[in-house]
């Protein structure tokens, strides 16, 4: 594989062939803030508040820097006015659903978001899609799934799969940045195998 | 729907996975929704997970995971079939059969729906059952063609 240099934040970076901009920056110790990336997973670029400056031939562009591929000659910049900006409002979209979670309170100092700016439809989960993604590609149990879309996407336990697998395991639960997940699941399990759980 | 008619249609698609939708299609169209057993059965066959074909079965409106009627019924509600008249249309069916729009009968007999537009405005106001178009339609004929509905 070739290496290709290009450069973050005024620093010159090598990276190889196929890396995003988000594992160069990072293995250059360059921190861009992230909410559904992981790396032990494939690349999703569900939450955009990776997002970063690339200019290439003179023209400057926003991209998702967890699933953009380094160019040689890229240069990126991880934080300008409208970098800022964009984050700032993605961060206040997210906090109407999930105004108490501790990780978007984080990047919300940061950005300066206003946690009232949109009416709160609290509905906890962001659609990050770690949950589904590690129980799909780490675990392969797919004891957990997206149903229905748009406003209406949700996460969904499957029953008889998670009374047999989810006990033992819970390893998606410190990966939510808000609480819906383990909230889903106590419910799943109250409702579907309360006696499972309780040992019985 | 029965096991071996899922699996046989699973099987006209070679029990390829990426055929999902497709066998899904065929089995709303011929039992109108999509049990769970269903999904299960499907899944199964073709190792995709349960929660995978779930998503797939409750992103498109075409799947229903409730039970539907043998006969489909929209009404089009477009600007064109309002203006002459669509309102009464859709009181008369909701009348005769007994259930709003939306809703499925107890007998599974009908299922109502209202459509923004079928794209026959001329035609207007317009009632569909089963992709055939009742046209230029009156509340009395609506009552008649609902009658002639098994
Ligand atoms: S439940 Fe949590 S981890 Fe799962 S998609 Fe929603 S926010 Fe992400
Ligand atoms: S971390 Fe890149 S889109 Fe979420």
């Amino acid at each position: 594989m070739s290496e290709i240099s290009l450069r973050i934040d005024g620093e010159s970076v090598a990276a190889k062939e196929g890396m995003t901009v988000l594992e160069a920056a990072r293995s250059a110790g360059i921190s861009i803030p992230t909410l559904c990336h992981h790396e032990k997973l494939e690349p999703f670029g569900g939450c955009r508040i990776c997002i970063v400056e690339a200019e290439s031939r003179g023209a400057t562009r926003l991209v998702v820097s967890c699933v953009y591929p380094v160019e040689k000659d890229l240069v990126v910049r991880t934080r300008s006015p409208k970098v800022d900006r964009i984050r700032k409002t993605l961060v206040e979209l997210l906090l109407a659903h999930a105004p108490d979670s501790p990780e978007l309170q984080k990047l919300a100092k940061e950005y300066g978001s206003d946690r009232d700016r949109f009416e709160k439809e609290a509905s906890f989960c962001v659609h990050c899609g770690l949950c589904v993604r590690y129980c799909a590609e780490i675990k392969k149990k797919n004891a957990v799934g997206f149903v229905d879309r748009g406003v209406r996407k949700e996460i969904c336990f499957i029953p008889e799969i998670a009374a047999r697998e989810c006990n033992a395991c819970k390893e998606c639960f410190p990966l939510c940045p808000t609480s819906y997940l383990q909230a889903c699941f106590v419910l799943t399990e109250a409702l579907a195998f309360p006696l499972a759980s309780a040992g019985g | 729907m029965d096991k071996a008619r899922i699996d046989q249609i699973v099987d006209r698609h070679g029990g390829e996975a990426s055929a999902l939708i497709q066998i899904l299609l065929e089995i709303q169209r011929e039992n109108h929704w999509l049990p769970a057993e269903a999904l299960k059965r499907v899944s199964d066959r073709l190792k995709v997970p349960l929660a995978r074909t779930q998503h797939i079965a409750t992103f498109y409106k075409a799947f229903s995971l409730v039970p539907r009627g043998r006969h489909e019924i929209h009404v089009c509600m477009g600007t064109a079939c309002h203006v002459r008249g669509a309102q009464r249309i859709l009181d008369t069916v909701e009348d005769r059969i007994g259930i709003k729009a939306g809703e499925t009968d107890s007998e599974l007999k009908f299922s109502l729906e209202t459509v923004n537009c079928i794209g026959c405005c001329a035609l207007g106001p317009v009632m569909e059952i089963d992709g055939k178009t009742h046209g230029k339609i009156s509340p009395a004929k609506t009552a008649d063609v609902l009658n002639g509905y098994k």
